[in-house]
This record gives structure tokens, C-alpha cells and sequence, in this order.
């Protein structure tokens, strides 16, 4: 497998729990990607000039206080008006069930609940690098 | 003197004072299901190495307080069980506390929304999507007024999870009683007020660690010269294992904290029994009964050894260590949510067979969203079943002298101690957070666990194994949309309505204050509060002079 992905994991909104992100951006680099961490208390604005910069092809966001619904899309237009919406954006943390139908219609590529195996995280990226333009 | 002459001096001089003022509870049985007479305490059979036996457990009020910090613990009144509650508007939480109240509750909890814990106003851009969300949204004064709105301050005790901002919700605490008419020395509470932690696990820190450390020395003379019945600090070591410590970093870490504070406050010039009395604990409670129970032993005896072999003190009360415990929320799964009523109920018991002095315990759909109704009222009940059912607060420290229990509280004791040491040799916890050791120990620590359950080494049922043939559901709480806008038009309204220029000059008096270390900034803040300035002006105005932490973050 060819792995020069790069992934930016990153923390929007005020919320400080960041054991999920960590983990996941850890585990996925000893899966063999690129992954940049962008720390907690990050604005939209500076997740989407971080990927830029980083030109990565995947942003996972990770939040557990609820504001999700404000912040998650916000990061999918902005990329948009970028010109950058091919880079994926998927996500996780606490997010009741009816909000992962609105995130998916958003633009968000998928959710994941807490307990999801790293496995599923990585077959995800896997599937979904092949619509990407070749890296 | 043998263990029987001990017992019976402990009984004349410690037991029978507070039994006298508090007699012990006559609405539970202190005999067990079929009728044997539970003793208040057991001890090692007679002619067991008395010596050694004080010197590592003791009795129960006395030092080293291993046994529990009360005589006659829960046979004298049971934990408080405080649930932690906020949400939306003032208006919402007061109406919420006036129902619990209502109920027979006499403890509140407050749960503050992210910005409020920030500093930052309801209409700050940071703010966006986060107002009334994981706690109430407080602006100003104005909102205080409103969330204790008839809620009569010299007869609750409230606890505010507060940390960076912590002095100004305490002035605003106390200019809501002056209102009311309520005297500062009745009143009773806990403000979390541990800003370490927040660089180390939890994330609402605003400033640098050297003002912020002032902030903190500050509120602890100003507790202990106005607020004699006010719990200065909770030294949390709940949120350093949320975030994936080990039982022992926990402890180890927490006491690190409690130090520092320590050390900073009599730095400041402040007399060690003046304000140790009025630090309090707080730990997470997990799955695993038996490590938990130690830690909890452990802990108190660790710290009473803290107070009078570093510290000099010889005050039971600056010795005594009283803690806060809640039930771990990362233990909690999304799978199978129903699960989760069993394992708050092992957190809870490892709570209560830890003689914790206050419980809250978690909804089973913690990993899901905000806990409904129904969850909420199940995890209370679990606590009332524990205490009224179970039998195990009928006696003190049920689970002393188990060979098990006692070796492990001594081995939690020395790895502790190691972590310590190397702390000291660091320089101090401020100086070890600064160069981000025990972040990374904690980061490392919550690696190897996630990895342990891919790898099916640690398992977790509904998880990596009994995964069963799909989740069970259950209703979840939506979270809400539409505070936000309430909220922005009346901060924006408080500022409209009160007089400016007072307002003004109470935030350069607060900034002149922050430009002299030497400075009290307890009062400066009260007055800038008393003039409606808000939340966001007064953290603002000291974000211009001390400037802001920026986490330097390596994964």
C-alpha cells in the first residue's frame, strides 16, 4: 500500500477533550499516513488554512461538546470556497444518531461513533483515496 | 496500649463528640440482611502488631485517615449525591435547580457552557455553536441573578465546575448572596478552581501558569479571610484519567497539583492552616473495584503523610483528605448503552467503599449525547440502591484488612511516590507540565489502553467481544439549536442598560490591580462585577495584561 496520504486531525470549537484525537491521529500514523494534529480550540477558518498549507486530502474533525452541527459544515463550505472541497472531511465524537444523517447531507464523508475500531477508520480512508486525483 | 484500649479511647474522645452533635442514622439498619449487629468498625484480631496498624491505617477521623475522614462515615449521613446539571439559559438551569431542590436535593452542581469556562461572552466569534451547550451560559451578573433566582444561598451548597475564570464566577457567587442579603460566612460551596489540571488534561485555560497561579493563591485568601464555609479549590484528578492516565498517574498527579497550590499559596504569605482545611479532592471512579477502592485509601493516607512530613501541619482538617467522585465517563460505551447502568453502578460502589464525601454518578448514554431525563433520574437511583439496599454504609471502611485491598493500597502508595519524586526532581508541577512530561505519560498511557482493545488484550464487552447481534437503542437528547441567539440579545442588553463609564473604570482599576504582582485581585473583580461588567470584559481585560497560553501540542 502505497501510504502518502496526508490527513489533518483536527479540533474545532472550545471543546478540550482531545484523548480521541490523539489517538486516532497516533494510530493512524503507525498505520503508515501522514498526520498532522492540529491541537484543541481551533476556528473553521484556521482548520481549513491548516489542510491547505498541509495539503492534505482528508480532514478528520473530532468534538464532544454538542456544537457540531455549527461547526462540522462550516469547515466543508469553507473548504468549498477554497476550491479545496475534494479534500474529505469526515468526523467523530459525541453525535447523536439524527445529527449523522444532516452531517452526511453537509458534506461530511462519515461519522464515526466512539468505540469505532481503527480498522474502520482506515478501510474508510482506503475506499475512498480511490476517487481521489491520483497522489 | 493494645488495639481494644485504642478502640476504646477512639470511641470516648473521637467517636462520642460527634455522634453527640450527629448521631448516627436511625433510618437505615446498621445490622445486616438477616440481623447480625454491624459494628461501626472492625478491626485486626486482637493481639495484631498495633503499632504498625496505626502507623498505616488507623481509625476512622484520625491520622493518617486511611480508614475515612469522619468517625462515623456513613453511618452518621450518607455521601452527598450531587448530580451535575446545566443547560441553556439561566432562566432553564435555575428552574431545573428549583425542581431538584424541590425534590429533597440540598447540593448543587453547576455545569458551565464552554465559553462561560473560557471567558468569553455569549456573542464573542469563538463562541459559535457552543453557547448553552455542555452547561449554562453566564455573561454577567445579570445571568447569576437569574440561575439563583429564589434560591436561597445560606441554605444550598453549591459546587461550580469552574477553573480559569473561577474568581469571577465566586465574585459574582458572592454579590448574588449581598443581594439576597445572605452574609458571606454562610456561605457554603466548592469552586473547582484547578487551573493545572486544565493545562495538563482538560483544555479551559486561559492565561499563563504564573498569573493564573496568582489568580488561584488569590481566591484562597480571599476564602479564607471572607468565605470560612467555602471550599477554595476541588484538585481534580477526575479529568487527568478521563484523558487516559493510569490509576497511580492519577493519584500521582493530583497530589502533584495539590502541592504546587500548596507551595504557591505559602510563597504568597498565606499560613498553611488558614486555607489546607478548605482544599478538596476530586477523583474518577472506574471499573476496576478493588484499584479503585486503594486509590481512594491511598490517597488520603498519601496526603495527610503530605501535610505533616513536607508541610508541618498537625491539623486533622489541613490533614483530612475530602473528595468529590464521579463515575468515569470514557468507561462508558456507545455500544450497548444499556450496559452502562451496570457499570456506574461498580464505579459508584468503588466510590462508596472508597468513603468518598460527595458521588455523582454518570447517565448510560454518555457516549451518546446529553443524558435524557430518564437516564439522569436511573443513575440517582443507583446511588440511593448502593446506599439504602446494599448494606455497605452500614459500617466504616468495610474493605480494610482484605489482604488484597491493603496490598494493593500500599503498592498504589509507592508507585505514586515514584512519580512524585521524579516530580520534585523536575522541579514541580508547574515546571513538569511545562516541559509536557506528565501530558505525554498521560498521552502514552491512554495509547496502550485504545491499543489493548484493538488487539482484543483488554476487553470490553459490547466492545471487542459479546458484541451481540446489534445495539440496543434508546432514546438520545438532541442537542439544542436555538439559545444562542436568547442569549446573545441579552448580554448586548446588559451592556446597553448599565452605566458605562462605571463599568469602565472598575476594568482599569482591575488592570492596574493585574500590572502589580503584589496586587489583590479578588476585590477589583468583585467591583467590576458589581458594575455589570461581563464575563468576557473582565477576562478580557486581563488577557491584555497577562497575555494567553498556547498549548504547544506533540502527538
Amino acid at each position: 500500500m502505497e501510504n502518502t496520504v496526508r490527513i489533518l486531525i483536527a479540533k474545532p470549537g472550545l471543546d478540550g477533550h482531545d484523548r480521541g484525537a490523539k489517538y486516532i491521529a497516533r494510530a493512524l500514523r503507525d498505520a503508515g499516513y501522514e498526520v498532522i494534529y492540529s491541537g484543541i480550540r481551533q476556528t473553521p477558518e484556521a482548520i481549513v488554512e491548516m489542510a491547505i498549507q498541509e495539503d492534505v486530502q482528508f480532514v478528520g474533525l473530532s468534538l464532544l461538546s454538542g456544537a457540531h452541527m455549527a461547526l462540522f459544515p462550516r469547515v466543508v463550505d469553507l473548504l468549498r470556497e477554497h476550491d479545496a472541497g475534494d479534500i474529505v472531511v469526515f468526523g467523530g465524537g459525541i453525535i447523536p444518531g439524527p445529527d449523522v444523517y444532516e452531517l452526511q447531507e453537509a458534506g461530511v464523508r462519515a461519522v464515526f461513533p466512539p468505540g469505532t475500531p481503527i480498522k474502520k477508520v482506515i478501510d474508510f480512508i482506503e475506499a475512498t483515496r480511490q476517487e481521489l486525483p491520483a497522489l | 496500649m493494645s488495639l481494644s484500649n485504642e478502640r476504646s479511647r477512639w470511641e470516648r474522645e473521637v467517636v462520642q463528640p460527634v455522634v453527640r452533635r450527629h448521631p448516627e442514622r436511625r433510618d437505615g439498619r446498621l445490622e445486616t440482611a438477616s440481623g447480625v449487629p454491624l459494628e461501626r468498625v472492625y478491626l485486626p484480631p486482637e493481639g495484631a502488631d498495633g503499632a504498625a496498624y496505626r502507623e498505616s491505617l488507623g481509625f476512622p477521623g484520625e491520622y493518617p485517615f486511611t480508614r475515612g475522614v469522619q468517625p462515623t462515615m456513613y453511618r452518621g449521613r450518607y455521601w452527598t449525591m450531587r448530580q451535575y446539571a446545566g443547560f441553556g439559559t439561566a432562566r432553564e438551569t435555575n428552574e431545573r435547580f428549583r425542581y431538584l431542590l424541590d425534590e429533597g436535593q440540598t447540593g448543587l452542581s453547576v455545569a458551565f457552557d464552554l465559553p462561560t469556562q473560557i471567558g468569553y461572552d455569549s456573542d464573542h466569534g469563538l463562541a459559535l455553536g457552543e453557547v448553552g451547550k455542555v452547561g449554562v451560559a453566564i455573561d454577567s451578573l445579570a445571568d447569576m441573578e437569574v440561575l439563583f433566582d429564589r434560591i436561597p444561598l445560606d441554605r444550598v451548597s453549591t459546587s461550580m465546575t469552574i477553573n480559569a475564570p473561577a474568581a469571577v464566577l465566586l465574585a459574582m457567587y458572592t454579590v448574588v448572596a449581598e443581594k439576597q442579603g445572605v452574609s458571606r460566612d454562610s456561605l457554603r460551596g466548592t469552586i473547582q478552581n484547578d487551573i493545572l489540571k486544565e493545562y495538563i488534561a482538560r483544555g479551559t485555560y486561559i492565561f499563563p501558569p504564573e498569573p493564573s497561579m496568582r489568580l488561584v493563591t488569590n481566591t484562597f485568601r480571599f476564602c479564607a479571610e471572607e468565605l470560612p464555609r467555602w471550599n477554595s479549590i476541588s484538585i481534580s484528578g477526575y479529568h487527568i484519567r478521563e484523558a487516559g492516565a493510569t490509576a497511580v498517574q492519577e493519584l500521582a498527579f493530583t497530589l502533584a497539583d495539590a502541592i504546587a497550590y500548596v507551595e504557591a499559596a505559602l510563597s504568597a504569605g498565606l499560613d498553611i492552616d488558614a486555607f489546607a482545611g478548605r482544599l478538596s479532592f476530586f477523583f474518577s471512579a472506574g471499573s476496576d473495584l478493588l484499584e479503585e477502592v486503594a486509590k481512594f485509601r491511598a490517597a488520603r493516607r498519601m496526603w495527610a503523610r503530605i501535610m505533616k512530613e513536607r508541610f508541618g501541619s498537625d491539623s486533622p482538617r489541613s490533614q483530612a483528605l475530602r473528595f468529590h467522585a464521579q463515575t468515569s465517563g470514557a468507561a462508558l460505551t456507545a455500544q450497548q448503552p444499556d450496559n452502562n447502568v451496570v457499570r456506574v453502578t461498580l464505579h459508584a460502589l468503588a466510590a462508596v467503599l472508597g468513603g468518598a464525601q460527595s458521588l455523582h454518578t454518570n447517565s448510560r448514554d454518555e457516549a451518546l449525547s446529553l443524558p435524557t431525563e430518564e437516564s439522569v433520574r436511573i443513575a440517582l437511583r443507583t446511588q440511593q440502591i448502593i446506599a439504602l439496599e446494599s448494606g455497605v454504609a452500614n459500617t466504616v471502611d468495610p474493605l480494610a484488612g482484605s489482604w488484597a485491598v491493603e496490598a494493593l493500597t500500599d503498592e498504589l502508595e509507592s508507585r505514586a511516590r515514584e512519580y512524585l519524586e521524579r516530580i520534585d526532581r523536575e522541579g514541580g508541577m508547574v515546571a513538569a507540565i511545562g516541559r509536557g512530561t506528565p501530558q505525554r505519560d498521560i498521552e502514552d498511557a491512554a495509547y496502550r489502553y485504545q491499543r489493548e482493545i484493538e488487539d482484543h488484550d483488554r476487553l470490553v464487552v459490547g466492545v471487542n467481544c459479546h458484541e451481540g447481534i446489534g445495539d440496543s437503542c434508546i432514546d438520545v437528547m438532541g442537542f439544542r439549536q436555538d439559545v444562542h441567539d436568547a442569549q446573545v440579545s441579552r448580554v448586548e442588553g446588559v451592556r446597553e442598560e448599565r452605566d458605562g463609564a462605571a463599568a469602565a473604570s472598575t476594568l482599569a482599576a482591575l488592570r492596574d490591580a493585574a500590572r502589580d504582582p503584589d496586587a489583590d485581585l479578588m476585590e477589583p473583580i468583585v467591583e467590576a462585577v458589581r458594575a455589570y461588567a461581563t464575563l468576557g470584559e473582565i477576562c478580557g481585560a486581563l488577557r491584555d495584561e497577562f497575555g494567553e497560553y498556547r498549548q504547544h501540542t506533540v502527538v
